[in-house]
């Protein structure tokens, strides 16, 4: 096992790097958060071009048979970026939930052509998967229930519905008696929408173990907050080296040297951490990777905010939208205390009895 | 040279040497077979390889004979890569040899009592007589004087110019005339190091290592050496400090509390990122692509180690102490010592080497690109300094 960058993965992050340098820049991001948050053009152009959506699928399903560290990298980019893009959401979450079906549905996620969600919701984790969802199948293999908090569902084609270790699949345009609303999110970037399914006609899949589903997101998580965490630092050591006070650069002074330096050294361990769990993605690792991850990526977000002054309170400003999906992302698939608390047995460290 | 040749070279030296026979003559034999440190030239106890391969050495040899790593600490890690760098062909084949095997045992004449931090301020006068130096002054905190032979020492020369010009690098004689140890009693009650009183020390010009007025530039060599060197990672998951709380922990169900649990699981949690922070940064050297994360691990794991060792002695609601004796120590034993003595030892960890402070200063500026402070004495002569 390696925790370092493969020269493959080095040009995989070059060439999302450069795309999303061109057309996802944090003002384009801020424009649109408000009216059509997702980005669907570059979607397409990730996709179709360098092939993202397809990286974890197996080539004789339509994918491109990568590992989830190239994963991982792409999710590195993307949280540099908070690109709003459904590659987490149905590049990963779905796409894991579906690969042990080896259903066709993989060979369309691949090519872009289609976008899947998991109808479960992102603050479930590996310990609690049901929270938030109350989905029953009928006799006829109808769908009802609802599920709050479901990222990426009001782009999927298709919402990926597990219910009792079963995963099936209902189209969104088609089946009827569903409703997704959207509701005002934390997270400008990946709003979570309310999903509501009245008996809705479904296609069962397939066998579906939801918490190694979501433990193997919460892997590829980690390092969408690494890059989260990394636009941050750098972001604010530009403006304290540019932004002058009493005569001289704010970051000349100790007090603000010193805070950069620790953060700096939080990340640093971050990366290693990111780079562990998507090599490695067993309990204990995602656990460690989420508990210190997420912690990092909402820290650095912080400073950003308190460094940049007055104008990190403003909307104009994107580092905002780096809090806010900092901030939700601590909550997604587990919190860091639900991962710590989830270490105690892992590691043996068990709490009174 | 590549791992199966390395391991060629090992298997022909052990048969030829016999690891049950006598310690010393076995790794002098070890030295001079360039089995010492790998990636040093052949003649100076390596064999010029990949500084990787050494890995490979310590495993074939794990069973023989071995060389005292606390002891010579300062030795290993600050004298000979400064010796190699600096020293004169002539000094690097006498001092080399004897301070591997730790037939010599070396300390650190840096520290003065008005120059920590601001080591570049230091006042020991070393003034030219013929060929020979004579060194007047005072250090401090220098571990392990009293059983040193050697010690790397660095001196003013030239007080009229700024401070960073005029110091000068020396190897000290510990046994010279005029050289007086007197310990220093630690907060643990024991006495690891010591003051240096330099009186009237006559060294002879050969054995200044660099040039003369070059004495900085010589000592950024070591102090870089002495924060890799303290700053080494545990390998193993759950190894190291944390261990040791852990095992606690474990055997004492009846201590366990909510808060302290939570907390536990905080610092196994930043153990584990430290420890995979190490395991990658030595991927990355052994790729020969050293990244700026070494500068960090020195500052990481103070912190790691003060909070564990504090949290040792709460859990443990330990209200004892395992020994004040005011003695002297031959090296910092944290395993082999009570919880008390662990949290006590620990606070030195964020000011030796290098204070945790100044450690987030070299980082700003040098990793991160950060402007320095102003700085009032850059270029005022070192005898018109205010002080």
């Amino acid at each position: 096992m390696t925790l370092l960058y493969s020269d493959v993965e080095e040009e995989l992050r070059a060439a999302v790097r450069g795309l999303l340098a061109d057309r996802c820049p944090p003002a384009a991001v801020l424009k649109r958060v408000e009216s059509e948050p997702y980005d669907l053009d570059l979607w397409k152009t990730l996709a179709g071009e360098i092939g993202v959506a397809g990286l974890l699928i197996p080539e004789e399903l339509g994918g491109a048979g990568a590992s989830a560290s190239e994963a991982a990298v792409v999710l590195e980019e993307l949280g540099r970026a908070v690109a709003p893009v459904p590659f987490l959401t149905s590049a990963v979450l779905a796409t894991y939930a579906l690969l042990p079906t080896r259903d066709t549905l993989l060979g369309e996620l691949a090519e872009g052509r289609r976008m899947a969600a998991l109808a479960v919701s992102f603050a479930a984790s590996p310990y609690r998967p049901e929270l938030g969802a109350s989905l029953s199948v009928d006799g006829e293999g109808r769908i009802s229930g609802e599920v709050t908090g479901v990222a990426g569902a009001d782009v999927a084609d298709v919402l990926l519905a597990p219910v009792n270790g079963d995963l099936y699949a209902v189209e969104v345009p088609t089946a009827g008696g569903i409703a997704v609303e959207v509701v005002p999110s934390l997270d400008l970037t990946r709003p979570v929408a309310t999903v509501t399914l009245d008996r809705a006609s479904a296609r069962r899949l397939g066998a579906c173990d939801l918490a190694e589903v979501l433990r193997a997101g919460a892997a590829l998580l980690a390092s969408e907050q690494l890059g989260v965490a990394e636009w941050c630092l750098g972001t604010t050591l530009a403006h304290v080296k540019e932004r002058h006070q009493f005569a001289r650069p704010i970051g000349s002074f100790q007090a603000l040297k010193h805070r950069l330096a620790d953060l700096w050294l939080d990340v640093v361990r971050a990366r290693a951490a990111a780079r562990s769990a998507a090599a490695d993605p067993s309990a204990v690792s995602v656990a460690v990777a989420q508990s210190w991850n997420a912690g990092v990526a909402v820290h650095a977000a912080e400073e950003a905010v308190q460094l940049h002054g007055g104008i990190g309170m403003t909307w104009e400003h994107p580092v905002h939208l780096f809090l806010k999906r900092a901030k939700a992302g601590e909550i997604a698939l587990g919190t860091p205390g639900d991962h710590r608390e989830a270490l105690a047995s892992l590691v043996d460290v068990r709490g009174p009895e | 040279m590549n791992e199966a040749e390395i391991k060629e070279r090992v298997a022909a030296f052990l048969g030829e040497h016999d690891p049950g026979g006598d310690r010393l003559e076995f790794l002098r034999a070890r030295f001079d077979a360039g089995l010492a440190w790998v990636w040093f030239p052949e003649g100076l106890g390596g064999l010029g390889a990949p500084r990787e391969l050494q890995q490979v050495v310590e495993r074939e040899l794990a069973h023989t004979p071995q060389i005292n790593g606390g002891l010579q600490g300062i030795g290993l890690g600050m004298a000979a890569p400064t010796i190699l760098a600096f020293g004169t062909e002539e000094q690097k084949r006498r001092f080399l040899r004897p301070l591997w095997t730790g037939e010599e045992i070396w300390c650190q004449l840096f520290s003065e009592p008005g120059a920590g931090s601001d080591l570049a301020t230091l006042a020991t006068r070393a003034v030219r007589d013929g060929d020979e130096w004579v060194i007047d002054g005072q250090k401090v905190w220098t571990s392990g004087a009293h059983h040193s032979r050697w010690a790397i020492l660095v001196t003013r020369t030239d007080p009229d110019v700024p401070k960073h010009r005029g110091m000068t690098y020396f190897v000290c004689d510990m046994h010279a005339p005029g050289v007086e140890v007197r310990p220093l009693r630690q907060i643990t009650g024991e006495a690891e190091f010591n003051e240096v009183f330099l009186t009237g020390v006559r060294l002879p010009d050969d054995l200044r290592l660099g040039e003369v007025g070059d004495g900085w530039r010589v000592a950024q060599t070591t102090l870089m050496n002495e924060r890799v060197a303290i700053g080494g990672a545990p390998a193993r998951r759950g190894g190291g400090m944390v261990a040791s709380v852990v095992e606690a922990w474990r055997e004492h169900p009846e201590l366990r509390s909510h808060d302290l649990h939570q907390r536990l699981l905080s610092l196994w949690v930043e153990a584990e990122v430290t420890r995979l922070s190490g395991a990658r940064l030595r991927e990355q050297l052994a790729a020969g692509q050293p990244g700026p994360e070494g500068s960090g691990m020195k500052l990481s794991f103070a912190r790691l180690n003060q909070a564990l060792t504090g949290f040792d002695v709460e859990f443990r609601r330990d209200l004892g102490y395992d020994d004040w004796t005011f003695r002297r120590s031959e090296n910092v034993d944290f395993y082999g010592r009570g919880p008390g003595y662990r949290y006590l030892r620990a606070k030195g960890n964020s000011i030796e080497g290098g204070t945790s402070e100044i450690l987030r200063n070299i980082i700003a500026e040098r990793v991160l690109g950060l402007p320095s402070e102003p700085r009032v004495d850059k270029d005022v002569p070192w005898k018109d300094l205010p002080r």
